[in-house]
C-alpha cells in the first residue's frame, strides 16, 4: 500500500525552508504544500533535511559473530544514525568472498528492511591476501557487489593489489584498501607509535605504515587506470599523498571516520580498550589535517568503521583486546560537532561527504540523490540545536564499545526515511 | 602510598624514603636464624603470573612468607587465558577466592592497571609487558643508595641505563624513580632500541639520551645494564650479537672506564658475553647479588605498607 508523508517546514540542507511530500517512495513535491488526505504529517520546524546517509564502511558481524551484532541490529543502529544505506564489510565468518555469501548478506539486509545493506566483497579468498576472490561472480550476483575490500587486513602484496585493480575495471568496481604495511605495523601493533606508546610500552603502529601503502596504491591506480579507495585515512602524511595524487588526476578517493576526526591518542593513557581501534587514534596534528582535508575535498567521505564487539572481547589486556568501536548512531552528531559547529563545513557539505559522494563511490544509483522532485525519498531530518549526551546503554546496537559514552555531542537525528517510509520518527525506530 | 602499586607514579619521593627505611629493617630479618615477622598473619597474597618468572615470583613468595602471610602461586600461562577466557573473568574468579593482595605479572602492558579497576584487592605490578616493573626499580634504587652512601645519596648522582630500552619495563620504572630521587640519568642504546618519542619524553621527564656508551661511562656514578632479549636479535634491531657487544656491551675494556667504586647493576638474568662481560658481572663493584637480596627486603616493605601500614 502506498504511503504518503508530508514533511512540514524542513530546512533543506540548512538553507531554504520548504515542505516535502513523500509518496510512492519518491519525493513527489517540494514547496508550500497543503496536506493531502490520509497523509502522515511530520513537523520539521527547525529541522534540517538531508539526503539519507550512506556508510561506506560498516561491520555487521553476521554471519559468525551474531552475539556482537546482526544484520538486523546493525540496520537498526544505522537507521537511528540517519543512514539509508550501508556497505557491510567482508571480514565475517565465513568471509564474504563468494556470490552466495554476498547474496546471503544482501537478503538478510532486505529482510531487516531498515536500510539498504550492500555487501562488500573480499578482494582475496578468505582475506588471505594471495588469490583473488570471485570478484566478477560477486558483481554478477543479485547483491551486485561493486566495492571490494580485505578490511581488517591490508592487501599487502603489490602484485595482488595490481591484479585486483585491473580486474574490477571490467565492471567499474573499486578496491577499498585497509592501508597497513604489515612489516611496519604487525598484528600486535595496537596504538599510534609516538611518545605515548614509548612511555606505555605498547607496540606502536606508525603512521608511515599507512602512508607507504597509500603511496604505493595510488601509483598502482595510475598504472592500471583503475579506482582505488583509501579506507579510514588517519594521518597527515596520507592527506599529503592524496592531495598530490588528486592533483595528478589519479582516481583515488578516501574516507575518514568520525573518531579520527575528534579523538586523539592520548585517550590511551589509561589502557582502556574502548579506544583501541585500527588504524589507531592519532595525535592532534593528524586530526587537524584530516579535518582540513575533509573540508577541502581531499578526503571525500565520512565512513563510520562501525565495529561492534561483545563485552568480553574488550575485557582483555589492551594489546589482546579486539580492535574497533561503535559509530553508526553517533556519526552525524560527531561530524556536526567537529565540522559544522566549528564552521569548517556547511550542512550541504555534510550531505556531500556523508551521502552523495559515498553513494557515488559505491555506485549506488538510488542513494545519495539530491532532495529534488522525482528522486527516491531517502532522507534524514536533523535537529541542529539538540545536544546529545551519549549513553551507551541506550544503543540499539547489540554491543556497547562506544567511545562517546558520557560525551555531549551536537545535533541529533530526529527522523529517517527509506524510500518514503519512516524507519525512525521522533528519534525512535519504527520497525516495519 | 596508594592502595595499589601499579607504576612508579604511585610512589612519591617521600614514599620511597619510607619504603627504603622499612626495607632496611626488613633486611635485618634475613640475617636472623628465625626469618619470620607476624605482620601479615592471616592475610592471603596470590602471586598470579601469566608469564614465566623465577626470581621475581620467588622473591615475592619469600617476602610474603617472612611476613607470615599465606602466599599462593598461580601460573596462569597456558591456563584459562589460552582457553579464551577474558582477563577480567580470570582475575574476578581468583579474587572471589578471598585475597588481600594480588601480585601480578602479565606479558601485556597496562594489564595490572586494568585489573586494579576490576577487583577490590590491592594489586602489585610485578611486571606488565614492556611497561613497568616498579618493585624492581625500588630495589635497584635501594641497592644503589646503600652502595653510594646511604639515605639521600642518589641526589645528583650520574646514572647510566644501558641496553634494550624499547622493550624494557625495568628501564621505564627506573628512569621515573631515579629522576624522582634527584639522580641525573642518561639512557644509552642504539637508535633502534630507543623507545619511540623518547626525545620529547626525556626533555619533559628530565633525563638524557645517548648513542655513545664510551662517552657516558667515564662520568657515571653507577651503571645499570639491561638484558638483551635474544628473541630481539632476529627482529632487525641490530645486525649481530657481536656488533651489539662492541657498541653497547659492558666489556672488559669498558670496565676500566669505570671508577672502582661505581656499582654495576643488572636485573638478571644476564647474558654473559653479550651485554655484560663475565669480568664485569663478577667484579667487586658488581651489585647483582645484592639486588636480589634487596629485592626480598623491598617487597617485604611494600607488602607491609600496602597491607598492614594503617595498623602499624
Amino acid at each position: 500500500m502506498s504511503e504518503t508523508t508530508l514533511v512540514k517546514g524542513a530546512s533543506l540542507y540548512g538553507d531554504r525552508t520548504a515542505d516535502l511530500l513523500l509518496r510512492d517512495g519518491v519525493i513527489a513535491e517540494i514547496g508550500s504544500i497543503s496536506t493531502p488526505d490520509g497523509a502522515r504529517i511530520v513537523d520539521a520546524d527547525g529541522l534540517i533535511a538531508l539526503p539519507g546517509l550512506v556508510d561506506l564502511h560498516t561491520h555487521l558481524r553476521e554471519p559468525g559473530r551474531e552475539d556482537a551484532e546482526t544484520i538486523l541490529t546493525g540496520s537498526r543502529a544505522a537507521a537511528v544514525g540517519g543512514y539509508t544505506a550501508v556497505l557491510a564489510m567482508a571480514n565475517t565468518s565465513p568471509v564474504t568472498d563468494t556470490a552466495e555469501a554476498a547474496e546471503r548478506v544482501h537478503d538478510l539486509g532486505r529482510a531487516a528492511g531498515l536500510v539498504d545493506v550492500h555487501p562488500v566483497g573480499a578482494v582475496t579468498g578468505g582475506l588471505g591476501g594471495e588469490e583473488l576472490a570471485e570478484l566478477g561472480l560477486m558483481h554478477r550476483s543479485r547483491a551486485r557487489v561493486s566495492v571490494f575490500s580485505d578490511d581488517g587486513r591490508c592487501v599487502a602484496d603489490a602484485r595482488v593489489m595490481r591484479r585486483a585493480l585491473e580486474y574490477v575495471k571490467a565492471f567499474g568496481g573499486v578496491v577499498s584498501q585497509h592501508a597497513q604495511d604489515p612489516s611496519l605495523a604487525g598484528p600486535t601493533s595496537c596504538c599510534h607509535e609516538g611518545e605515548l606508546s614509548g612511555r606505555l610500552g605498547l607496540p606502536g603502529w606508525p603512521g608511515i605504515a599507512e602512508e607507504v601503502v597509500v603511496a604505493r596504491d595510488v601509483m598502482l591506480a595510475r598504472h592500471t587506470g583503475s579506482r582505488v579507495h583509501v579506507a579510514h585515512a588517519s594521518t597527515a602524511g596520507t592527506v599529503e599523498v592524496l592531495r598530490w595524487a588528486k592533483s595528478l588526476g589519479i582516481e583515488v578517493t578516501a574516507e575518514v571516520t568520525p573518531h579520527h576526526l575528534l579523538l586523539t591518542t592520548d585517550l590511551l593513557a589509561g589502557y582502556d580498550p574502548t579506544y583501541k581501534v585500527n588504524p589507531p587514534l592519532r595525535p592532534q596534528e593528524d586530526v587537524d589535517a584530516l579535518r582540513a582535508a575533509l573540508a577541502d575535498g581531499t578526503i571525500d567521505a565520512v565512513a563510520t568503521d562501525h565495529a561492534p564487539h561483545a563485552r568480553h572481547d574488550k575485557e582483555h589486556a589492551f594489546v589482546d583486546a579486539a580492535f574497533g568501536m561503535l559509530g553508526l548512531e553517533t556519526a552525524l552528531p560527531v561530524v556536526a560537532s567537529v565540522m559544522v559547529s566549528s564552521g569548517l563545513m556547511t550542512w550541504a557539505e555534510v550531505a556531500r561527504v556523508m551521502s552523495s559522494t559515498p553513494a557515488a563511490i559505491a555506485g549506488l544509483g538510488s542513494q545519495g540523490r539530491p532532495l529534488e522532485v522525482g528522486q527516491p525519498a531517502n532522507l534524514v531530518l536533523v535537529d541542529p540545536a539538540a545536544t546529545l549526551v551519549v549513553d551507551r546503554e541506550r544503543s540499539v546496537s547489540l554491543s556497547r564499545n562506544n567511545p562517546w559514552h558520557g560525551r555531549t555531542l551536537g545535533a541529533s537525528v530526529v527522523a529517517t526515511f527509506l524510500r518514503g517510509r519512516p524507519t525512525v520518527l521522533g528519534g525512535e525506530l519504527t520497525e516495519p | 602510598m596508594r592502595k595499589h602499586l601499579l607504576s612508579i607514579d604511585d610512589v612519591s619521593a617521600d614514599d620511597a624514603v619510607t619504603l627504603f627505611a622499612t626495607a632496611a629493617e626488613m633486611h635485618d630479618v634475613q640475617s636472623r636464624q628465625v626469618k619470620k615477622l607476624p605482620a601479615l598473619r592471616g592475610r592471603t597474597i596470590i602471586n598470579l603470573f601469566f608469564e614465566d618468572s623465577t626470581r621475581t615470583r620467588s622473591s615475592f613468595e619469600i617476602a610474603g612468607k617472612w611476613l607470615s602471610a599465606d602466599t599462593i602461586n598461580i601460573a596462569a600461562k597456558g591456563s584459562s587465558a589460552s582457553k579464551g577466557e577474558s582477563l577480567r573473568d580470570t582475575v574476578l574468579t581468583i579474587a572471589a577466592m578471598g585475597v588481600d593482595a594480588l601480585v601480578m605479572r602479565h606479558p601485556a602492558s597496562g594489564a595490572a592497571l586494568q585489573v586494579s579497576q576490576w577487583i577490590d584487592a590491592a594489586v602489585i605490578n610485578a611486571g606488565d609487558g614492556t611497561h613497568e616493573h616498579p618493585t624492581q626499580a625500588l630495589l635497584d634504587a635501594y641497592t644503589l643508595q646503600r652502595r653510594l652512601g646511604g639515605p639521600g645519596s642518589l641526589e645528583g648522582k650520574r646514572i647510566a641505563i644501558v641496553g634494550d630500552l624499547t622493550h624494557s619495563r625495568v628501564f621505564r620504572s627506573n628512569v621515573l624513580l631515579l629522576t624522582k630521587l634527584g639522580a641525573s640519568v642518561t639512557v644509552v642504546a642504539p637508535p633502534t632500541l630507543m623507545p619511540s618519542g623518547v626525545g620529547s619524553w626525556s626533555r619533559e621527564a628530565g633525563f638524557a639520551t645517548s648513542y655513545d656508551l664510551d662517552e657516558v661511562l667515564p662520568t657515571a656514578d653507577a651503571v645499570m645494564m639491561l638484558r638483551v632479549q635474544r628473541e630481539r636479535m632476529t627482529g632487525g634491531y641490530f645486525p649481530s650479537a657481536r656488533e651489539y657487544t662492541v657498541g653497547y656491551g659492558l666489556t672488559r675494556d669498558r670496565l676500566r672506564l669505570l671508577g672502582p667504586d661505581v656499582p654495576i647493576c643488572h636485573p638478571g638474568p644476564m647474558n654473559r658475553g653479550l651485554e655484560i662481560a663475565a669480568d664485569a658481572a663478577d667484579a667487586a663493584q658488581s651489585a647483582v647479588l645484592e639486588q636480589v637480596s634487596a629485592g626480598v627486603a623491598i617487597r617485604m616493605a611494600i607488602l607491609y605498607h600496602l597491607l598492614a601500614g594503617d595498623e602499624a
